[in-house]
């Protein structure tokens, strides 16, 4: 019986099955079906992959079959060469990525910071104030952002655009930094303190180095939300040579003469896709600790 | 250090350069957004003083009322889709075993890929001549023919309903299994030992414990569709007949293809009330300092 305490790290196979509440027979049959799912979830991706490696007449043949009957790369070489090419939407939406996550932690960590460790008035007034983003959706202030960045200069600059894709992340990256330096033990910035630091000091060699993993979630939501932002990319982006990877893919759909190249927007859409799934599969702690401490806590 | 009167100008110091950015890049350009839903501002100029006269206009509007219906009704179809699917899922991947853990991921996966870019991969996969999901269900013989999906606003919603569903029910469903597994074992262990059934286990004591997620995932996701856009501009172009426009749609249209710069901003304004509404309730749910 489990009379004696068990640490995670000695729970058996039967055990997870059983706080789950699942018995070991069901266990496998539920086991089954959650493989047939996964396989499931996975089919439109393989299948997308599939089609990216046909030659480009088979990609576009009626009726479409599931595996290519023969390898080319034609359909990736359509969408490295289309338009202002490959490189120039990449350089874009990475562009746009890179300024987001400067702004999103120039602007959250020392928020974070402020809001965390000092008295400061009015304080949870200045919270709700940053977490306006939340409640006035950014979908509504395209028009009012559309025509102040024309005034600034900021129409069709990546600048501009990262301002924007910087709004969305505000509120979420300020919660999460605000988090992260509460749980850093009093008794350190004491010590910074005794120790004849300045505040400045202390946030930089004490807080810092601690808040880092939030830092990296951060990063991480910012560059996937950029990377993915379709309509005020759409709009602020109108020139084809400043278009991102999503409005690219737009492009590639009407393809030349009317006619739908699919098998390159099939490559477009696993270029478009790859980024993210690589920092999902390799950064997938702080990817999923900043959606649980984000999103719900 | 807290509780002199500098510091507490230091902290401030801190949080000054997001407040400007909000300041800037939210609260001012909304106060504009209120400023031109008074005008009758167009790309033509013409941005004399009308009142609430854009409110009244879109009160009018069958356009208006037919985009907010259509996104109302994508919201509560799919919202208890996306709960129910996402509950189900989390169940099954529940138990901390390898392979469980490797289906989380992969129905994890679609999350992290744009919105835009699942509705192109979709919009291929229906499609009637080349589309493999047509294929599929013609091969196991669920259908005749291949269905013509963006034809009827009927088929068109379904559509889109299944795609956005493999791209977003791996969100609730990690909330879900996190949730759970943060309840305590002992909790578990004694309901074992009282002999209860699988079904009494799930319906009594994990869906009970998890209620405040599960409020906070269906708010969240009930938002995002209200803000539908891209799966509908990608898939349906708002089609057949202008059945599937949604609100946010429909401002797009209004502000930047036709250039009714207050009307566009009048609709915009109705939309951020609708928003703010589902959003106090969020931050009501998520603030535990005011609970506890």
């Amino acid at each position: 019986m489990t009379g004696t305490v068990t640490t995670p790290a000695h729970k058996t196979p039967a055990d997870e099955n059983r706080i789950a509440g699942q018995n070991n027979l069901n266990g496998y049959l539920v086991g089954a079906i959650a493989v047939f799912i996964g396989a499931l979830m996975l089919a439109p991706l393989v299948l997308s992959f599939f089609a990216s490696i046909k030659p480009s007449a088979e990609a576009s043949a009626v009726p479409p079959s599931y595996l290519p009957h023969s390898f080319s790369l034609e359909n990736y070489d359509h969408v490295l060469n289309f338009g202002a090419g490959l490189g120039t939407y990449v350089g874009n939406s990475l562009g746009v990525a890179a300024f987001t996550i400067i702004f999103s932690l120039v602007l959250s960590v020392p928020a974070g910071f402020g809001l965390a460790r000092f008295n400061i008035p009015y304080k949870e007034v200045l919270f709700v104030i940053l977490l306006t983003p939340l409640m006035i959706p950014y979908q509504a202030l395209l028009t009012p952002l559309y025509f102040m960045f024309a005034k600034l200069g900021l129409a069709n600059t990546l600048f501009g655009l990262a301002i924007v894709h910087t709004i969305l992340q505000i509120p979420f990256s300020v919660y999460l930094m605000r988090n992260a330096f509460e749980s850093v033990p009093r008794e350190l910035e004491e010590a910074a303190v005794i120790d004849g630091c300045s505040t400045f000091v202390s946030f930089r060699r004490v807080f810092l180095p601690l808040v880092f993993p939030g830092m990296v979630t951060v990063t991480l939501f910012a560059f996937i939300a950029s990377w993915n932002e379709f309509l005020a990319a759409l709009i602020f982006m109108n020139k084809e040579t400043s278009f991102t990877v999503p409005i690219m893919l737009v492009s590639v759909r009407i393809g030349h003469f009317g006619a739908v190249d699919w098998g390159a927007l099939q490559a477009g859409i696993l270029i478009s896709i790859l980024p993210c799934a690589l920092i999902y599969i390799f950064l997938q702690k702080y990817y999923v600790s900043g959606l649980l401490g984000g999103a719900v806590k | 250090m807290n509780s002199s009167n500098a510091s507490r100008w230091t902290g401030l110091i801190y949080v000054l350069p997001a407040l400007i950015f909000v300041c800037a890049f939210v609260l001012y350009p909304f106060g504009q957004l209120i400023a031109t839903s008074l005008t009758s501002r167009s790309l033509l100029g013409g941005g004399a003083f009308v009142g609430l006269a854009n409110y009244e206009k879109a009160f009018n509007d069958s356009a208006f009322w037919t985009a907010l219906g259509f996104t109302a009704r994508y919201t509560l179809f799919i919202t208890p889709i996306l709960m129910g699917l996402g509950l189900l899922l989390a169940f099954l991947v529940l138990p901390n075993r390898k392979i469980r853990k490797v289906v989380r991921g992969v129905v994890f996966l679609p999350v992290v890929i744009g919105l835009g870019t699942s509705s192109f991969l979709w919009y291929w996969l229906f499609d009637e001549q080349v589309g493999l999901f047509n294929k599929t269900l013609v091969d196991l013989g669920v259908i005749a023919h291949p269905i013509v999906w963006f034809n009827t606003a009927n088929m068109a919603l379904w559509a889109v309903i299944i795609s956005v569903t493999w791209k977003v029910v791996g969100f609730g469903m990690i909330l879900f299994v996190a949730a759970m597994q943060s309840i305590s074992s002992e909790v578990v262990e004694a309901s074992l030992i009282d002999g209860t059934s699988y079904l009494q286990r799930a319906t009594r004591i994990f869906l009970p414990l998890i209620l405040r997620t599960i409020l906070l995932v269906t708010l969240i996701s009930a938002i995002g569709s209200m803000l539908a856009f891209e799966q509908l501009y990608i898939m349906t172009a708002g089609g057949p007949r202008g059945q599937t426009l949604t609100t946010v749609y429909l401002i797009y249209q209004n502000s930047f293809i036709n250039f009714k710069l207050g009307y566009g901003a009048a609709l915009s304004v109705i939309l951020t009330a609708i928003i703010l509404c589902g959003t106090a309730l969020q931050l009501v749910l998520t603030n535990r300092r005011a609970h506890q």
